[in-house]
C-alpha cells in the first residue's frame, strides 16, 4: 500500500507496537520516568538554571566538571541497574515448581542483559572516569587534561550510549544475548528485534568515548606531571590510572570491532559469527572475552589506587612498598591481557590451553596478594582513623580477599567444569566488583567530595550507607554461592528443586538491604548539601592528606594551581607540610586556560539520533545525523576561539579570596 | 603424579559434613554420583584448602591490625616511616607464589586427567577400568529448547530422558542445531559446550542408580528455563529393559520427524523414539538434515585447487584422504594396544619362515660376514 511504504520509508521499523502499551509494569515505570523528568525540568526552568547549567557545566571542558558529572551519571544509572537487580530477585525468589514468578521470559532475559550492560557500561566505567577525572590532574600538579575538548566529548558521547539504552525501554526492546550480547542469541535470524541493535549502537558510540578518554589519561600522566615528580613520585592512584587507561587504549578497539563485525552480520548479512557460510560464533566469543577480562582489570585497578591513598592518609603513614605497589600494578595489567580463556573452559580447548589459561590466571592473584599484604602493613603501626573511607577500605579487605579466592579456585579448569556459568560464578564476580570496585568507588567519592564542592559529606547517613552495603552483600550473596554448589546455573527465571528456594529468599532480602544502603546514600547526598554550612571544611585538606590535591582550596578553582608545585619526593603535599613550604603570595603569571564549547554535546546528541535512527531502520535520519556528525565535527576544527588568559590580577585576588591550606610543619 | 588418597580423606569428610549439613544438599556438585564430577569436586576442596592457608591469616591479620592499630589505641606503636621492608616484600610475594605453583601443578595435572575428550581412567575410586570394554556412546544434540539423545548402538532416540547403566564409561558426542547450549548434569561429570556444526566430546560415568536431573547451562533463548533432562542410573538389566521400553514407543526418528521436532518449543515432555535414521547425528553435526542442503564436510573439503568451492578444512570436518590420526591419549580403550609395526623390514618374511636353519635368522644385517678364527671362509648363502 503507498500508505504503508511512505510509513515505512519515514518511521523504518518503529510503530505503534513499538511502545510498551500492553506491558503494565513498564507503562507505570515510563509514568514515573515523565513525572520525575517533568519535575526535574520544571523546577530546573523554574529558577532560570538553563543558562547556568549550559555555560558553567553541559560546555564545560574543566576536567573537575566533567569528573563530577560522570559521578552523576554513574549515580543515575545505579539507580536504574540497582532495579533491574531487585527485579531479578524478585523473580527467582518466587518462581519454583508451578509458580511461573511475575516476569515473562521476553521480559526477564532483557532485565538481566540490561541490569550486567548498564552495571558495567554506565555505572562503574563513568564513575571510574569521573573519579580519574577529577582527582588525577590535581595529583599530578597540572591544570586540566591533556585534551580537555576531548575530555568533554568523551563524557557526552558516554551520555548518548546511556540516553539510548534509557529508550530502549520504552521504545522497543533491549537485547536479551546477556550484557556482552552473545552469538549465537542476538544473531539476525535468532534476534530480529530491536535489542541487539540498541545494544551494539549504545556501546560502540559510549565506546569512542572512553577510548579517547583512554588516550587522554595517558597522555596527561605522561606528559603533564609537574617538574620533579618523576614517575616513581607519582602517587599511586596515577600509577594505577595509568595503567587502567593503557588497557582502556588496547581493549576497546577490540570491542568496536567485535560489535562493528556482528552490526555488518546484522545490517549486512555478512557471516562473521553465523552458523554457517564459514561464520564461528566461537570468535565473538574469543574477541568479547579479550576486552571482557581486561575491563574489569580496567575497573579494579584505579580502585586499588584508591584505597592506597585511603589507607596511606587514615593511618598517617606513608604506603608500604611503594614501589612495589607499582611493579604489582603493571604485572597484573600486563598478565590481564593473557587470561580471557578462562570465560570459556568448557567450549572444548583442550587441556593444554585450558591449563594455561588456567595458571596463567591464578598468577595475577600473587600482586594482587602483595598488594593485600601491602595495605595490611600500611595499617601496621599506624594510626587508624575511622572515616567512613576508611570504613570502605577495612571492608573491602575482607570481602574482596573472598571473591579473589573463589576466582582462583574458578581458573582451576576441572573446578569449572562443573561451576561454570552457575550461580557460584555470578556470586564470585558480585564478589569482587561489590567488594572490589563499588565499595571502592563510595570510598573514593567520600574522601574526595570535600575537595570537590567544599564540604563533606553527612557521616551519619554515609554509616547507614555503609553498612547497608556490607550487610546486603553478604546475605544477597553468601546464599548464591551456596545455591550454585547445589548446581544452579544463571539466567534461570524459574526452578524446579524447592531445597533452593530459602536461598533465594535471603538473597532477595539481602537485596532490599542493599536497597537501604543505596537509598541512604541519595539522602546522605540531599542531606549534605542542606547542611553543608555545618559541614564545611574550610582548610581544603580535612583528612590530613598527603597528595597535592589537598594542598588547594576546596573546592579547586577552575585553574587548580595558581602556581605550579615543584616536586621533591613521594607524598608531596606531605612533603610540603613537613617541610614548612609556604606558598608564594606574588609572582602571579596570567593563567592559559581552554574556552567552553558547546560542539561535545551537540556531536553526540547527534550520534544519539544516528544510533536511534539505525536501530529503526530510519535510513534518512540515519544519513542525515551521519552529514550532520562530519559537518560539525569538521566545523568545529575552524573554531579558533579555543582559549582566554586569566590575568594575573584575577590570579591574584581569586588566591587571597580563598580558603587555603597553611603548610604547617608536620 | 598423582595426590595421595589418604590425604584427602581427612580434608574430605569435615567440609562435606559441613557444607551438607548447611546445605541439605543431595545431588549438587558436593555430593556427586559419578566419579568425573567426584574427582572435580575434591579438586574443588583441595585447592580451596591450599588457598585459605592465605586467605585466613590474612583475614585475621585485617581484623587484628584494624583493632589494634585504631587512632584511640594509644598503647600500639605508632611508627610512620615504617614504609618499606625488604625480608617482608620477599615473605609477601614468595608465600603466594608457593601457594600457586602448588595449585598451578595441581592444575595441569588434574585438567590433563580430566579432559572431557579424553577417555577415563578408572570407573570409580575402587573400581579400575577395563581398557578393551567399549564405552556405552550417547549422541547429544542442542535443540530449541530441549534434549535430543540419541544411542547409535541401540538404535534408539529420546528427548529429555537420559538413562545409563552404572559403572559403564560412556561417551557422548554433543552438537546443536542453533544456539550454544551446555549439557550439564552435576551429578555426574562436567559440563560442555554443544556448538551448531561442531562436535564436542565428553567421556563420563555413572556410578550409582538414582535419579537425577540434567541442564543446560549456557543461556539460549526464551525456552532456556525449561530446558531440563532426567538422567536415570539404572543397572545393566535395568538398562536394557529402558531400551526395550523405547523400543516399543511405536515412533521413529527420520529425517521428517526430526525437522518437526527442530522447531521451537518448550517445556517439551520426555519422548521416546523406537529406531533412528542412520547416520542422523553426523547429518546434524555436518548441517545437511535438510534434504538437497550440502553438507558441510563437502562444502569444507580441500580439493588442491580443483573445485570451485576451495576451502580451507573445515574446524572439525573430516579431512580428505581418510581418518586424521587420533593421539594415543584420545584413543578409546579398545584401540589403544600395540599397532603396525612400522620397523619392519620391507620385503618378505623373516627367513626364519622359509628356511628354520638358516644363519641369516641369526644374522639379519647387510654387512659382510667375517669367519670366525680357523674355521674356512665360508661363502654367503
Amino acid at each position: 500500500m503507498f500508505d504503508e511504504t511512505v510509513t515505512k520509508a519515514i518511521f523504518g521499523r518503529l510503530g505503534w507496537e513499538s511502545f510498551p502499551v500492553h506491558e503494565p509494569i513498564l507503562l507505570v515505570t515510563f509514568i514515573g520516568v515523565v513525572i520525575v523528568g517533568l519535575g526535574v525540568v520544571g523546577a530546573v526552568t523554574k529558577y532560570g538554571l538553563w543558562g547556568y547549567l549550559w555555560r558553567e557545566w553541559f560546555t564545560s571542558v574543566d576536567h573537575k566538571r566533567i569528573g563530577i558529572m560522570y559521578v552523576i551519571l554513574g549515580i543515575v544509572m545505579l539507580l536504574r541497574g540497582f532495579a533491574d537487580a531487585l527485579m531479578m530477585r524478585a523473580q527467582q525468589a518466587i518462581a519454583f515448581g508451578s509458580n511461573e514468578g511475575y516476569l515473562p521470559a521476553h521480559h526477564f532475559d532483557q532485565v538481566f542483559s540490561a541490569h550486567g550492560t548498564i552495571m558495567i557500561f554506565f555505572v562503574a566505567i563513568p564513575l571510574v572516569v569521573g573519579l580519574i577525572n577529577f582527582v588525577m590532574p590535581l595529583q599530578i600538579g597540572a591544570r586540566d587534561v591533556a585534551f580537555p575538548f576531548l575530555n568533554n566529548l568523551s563524557f557526552w558521547l558516554t551520555v548518548a550510549g546511556a540516553l539510548l539504552v534509557m529508550v530502549s525501554l520504552f521504545v522497543g526492546e533491549f537485547s536479551r544475548g546477556g550484557w556482552l550480547n552473545y552469538v549465537p542469541v542476538t544473531n539476525l535470524q535468532n534476534s530480529p528485534d530491536t535489542g541487539p541493535d540498541y545494544y551494539l549502537w549504545a556501546l560502540q558510540i559510549a565506546g569512542v568515548g572512553t577510548t579517547l578518554s583512554g588516550i587522554n589519561m595517558v597522555v596527561t600522566i605522561i606528559k603533564m606531571r609537574a617538574p620533579g615528580m618523576t614517575m616513581m613520585k607519582m602517587p599511586i592512584f596515577c600509577w594505577t590510572a595509568l595503567c587502567s587507561n593503557v588497557l582502556v587504549i588496547a581493549i576497546f578497539p577490540v570491542l568496536t570491532a567485535a560489535f562493528a563485525m556482528l552490526m555488518l552480520d546484522r545490517y549486512i548479512g555478512t557471516d562473521f559469527f553465523t552458523n554457517d557460510l564459514g561464520g564461528n560464533p566461537m570468535l565473538y566469543w574469543n574477541l568479547v572475552w579479550i576486552w571482557g577480562h581486561p575491563e574489569v582489570y580496567v575497573l579494579v585497578l584505579p580502585v586499588f589506587g584508591i584505597y592506597s591513598e585511603v589507607t596511606s592518609t587514615f593511618t598517617g603513614k606513608r604506603l608500604f612498598g611503594y614501589s612495589s605497589m607499582v611493579y604489582a600494578t603493571v604485572v597484573i595489567t600486563i598478565l590481564s591481557y593473557l587470561v580471557w580463556l578462562h570465560h570459556f573452559f568448557t567450549m572444548g580447548s583442550g587441556a593444554s590451553v585450558n591449563s594455561f589459561f588456567g595458571i596463567a590466571t591464578m598468577v595475577i592473584s600473587i600482586p594482587t596478594g602483595a598488594k593485600i599484604f601491602n595495605w595490611l602493613f600500611t595499617m601496621y603501626r599506624g594510626r587508624i582513623r575511622y572515616g567512613l573511607p576508611m570504613m570502605w577500605v577495612v571492608a573491602f579487605m575482607l570481602t574482596f580477599t573472598v571473591g579473589g579466592m573463589t576466582g582462583v579456585l574458578l581458573a582451576v579448569p576441572p573446578a569449572d567444569f562443573v561451576l561454570h556459568n552457575s550461580l557460584f560464578l555470578v556470586a564470585h564476580f558480585h564478589n569482587v566488583i561489590i567488594g572490589g570496585v563499588v565499595f571502592g568507588l563510595f570510598a573514593g567519592i567520600d574522601y574526595w567530595f570535600p575537595k570537590a564542592f567544599g564540604f563533606k559529606l553527612d557521616p551519619f547517613w554515609g554509616k547507614i550507607h555503609f553498612w547497608g552495603w556490607v550487610i546486603g552483600y553478604w546475605v544477597a550473596w553468601t546464599p548464591i554461592y551456596i545455591v550454585g554448589l547445589m548446581g544452579a546455573t544463571r539466567r534461570l527465571r524459574h526452578f524446579d528443586d524447592p531445597a533452593m528456594q530459602p536461598f533465594f529468599v535471603i538473597a532477595a532480602i539481602g537485596a532490599v538491604i542493599i536497597a537501604i544502603g543505596i537509598a541512604a546514600f541519595v539522602i546522605q547526598i540531599a542531606v549534605s548539601i542542606m547542611r553543608r554550612d555545618q559541614l564545611r571544611d574550610t582548610t581544603g585538606d580535612p583528612w590530613e592528606g598527603r597528595t597535592l590535591e589537598w594542598s588547594i582550596a576546596s573546592p579547586p578553582p577552575n585553574y587548580n594551581f595558581a602556581h605550579t608545585p615543584v616536586i621533591h619526593d613521594l607524598d608531596a603535599w606531605y612533603d610540603m607540610k613537613r617541610r614548612g613550604a609556604e606558598r608564594p603570595a606574588e609572582g602571579f603569571h596570567p593563567i592559559h586556560m581552554p574556552r567552553n564549547t558547546g560542539a561535545g554535546v551537540i556531536l553526540s546528541a547527534l550520534a544519539l539520533v544516528l544510533g536511534f535512527a539505525m536501530v529503526w531502520y530510519i535510513w534518512w535520519l540515519a544519513a542525515l545525523s551521519a552529514v550532520g556528525l562530519f559537518v560539525v565535527g569538521i566545523a568545529h576544527t575552524f573554531n579558533y576561539n579555543r582559549d582566554y588568559y586569566i590575568p594575573a590580577e584575577t590570579v591574584e585576588r581569586d588566591e587571597a579570596a580563598r580558603p587555603r591550606p597553611v603548610a604547617t610543619g608536620a | 603424579m598423582r595426590t595421595p588418597k589418604s590425604l584427602f580423606a581427612a580434608r574430605r569428610t569435615l567440609p562435606v559434613c559441613g557444607l551438607a549439613l548447611l546445605t541439605g544438599c543431595r545431588h549438587g556438585v558436593l555430593d556427586p554420583a559419578g566419579d568425573v564430577a567426584l574427582q572435580q569436586r575434591d579438586i574443588i576442596y583441595t585447592s580451596t584448602a591450599l588457598m585459605l592457608l592465605i586467605i585466613v591469616p590474612v583475614m585475621a591479620l585485617t581484623v587484628i591490625f584494624a583493632w589494634r592499630y585504631r587512632a584511640k589505641n594509644e598503647e600500639a606503636t605508632y611508627d610512620p616511616d615504617f614504609d618499606h621492608s625488604t625480608g617482608l616484600e620477599l615473605v609477601i610475594w614468595s608465600a603466594p607464589l608457593l601457594i600457586i605453583i602448588c595449585l598451578g601443578a595441581l592444575t595441569w595435572w588434574s585438567t590433563h586427567l580430566l579432559d572431557p575428550f579424553r577417555p577415563l581412567n578408572r570407573i570409580s575410586a575402587e573400581k579400575p577400568i577395563d581398557p578393551r570394554a567399549k564405552p556405552l556412546v550417547v549422541q547429544v544434540v542442542s535443540l530449541d529448547w530441549k534434549w535430543l539423545f540419541i544411542y547409535p548402538e541401540q538404535g534408539i532416540a529420546t528427548v529429555n530422558q537420559l538413562a545409563l547403566p552404572v559403572d559403564r564409561q560412556v561417551r557422548f558426542d554433543l552438537t546443536s542445531t542453533n544456539m550454544m547450549n551446555a549439557f550439564y548434569a552435576p551429578a555426574m561429570a562436567g559440563m560442555i559446550y554443544t556448538m551448531p556444526g561442531m562436535r564436542s566430546t565428553l567421556h563420563a560415568v555413572l556410578n550409582r542408580p538414582g535419579r537425577f536431573t540434567g541442564l543446560s547451562s549456557n543461556y539460549s533463548g526464551a525456552g532456556f528455563s525449561y530446558m531440563n533432562f532426567t538422567l536415570e542410573g539404572v543397572d545393566q538389566a535395568g538398562f536394557d529393559a529402558w531400551v526395550e521400553r523405547a523400543r516399543s514407543s511405536g515412533q521413529t526418528l527420520d529425517t521428517a520427524r526430526f525437522l518437526e521436532l527442530e522447531k521451537p518449543s518448550e517445556r517439551v515432555p520426555p519422548m521416546a523414539f523406537a529406531g533412528v535414521e542412520p547416520d542422523l547425528f553426523d547429518r546434524i553435526y555436518n548441517r545437511c538434515v535438510r534434504p538437497g542442503t550440502p553438507c558441510m564436510s563437502q562444502v569444507m573439503q580441500h580439493h588442491g585447487g580443483e573445485g570451485p568451492m576451495d576451502m580451507p578444512s573445515a574446524r572439525n570436518g573430516p579431512p580428505a584422504g581418510g581418518q586424521k590420526p587420533e593421539g594415543a591419549l584420545f584413543k578409546e580403550g579398545e584401540e589403544k594396544g600395540v599397532g603396525p609395526n612400522v620397523t619392519k623390514p620391507r620385503g618378505s618374511d623373516a627367513p626364519g619362515n622359509a628356511h628354520p636353519a638358516s644363519h641369516k635368522n641369526r644374522d639379519m644385517s647387510l654387512a659382510p660376514v667375517f669367519a670366525a678364527p680357523g674355521t674356512p671362509r665360508a661363502a654367503t648363502a
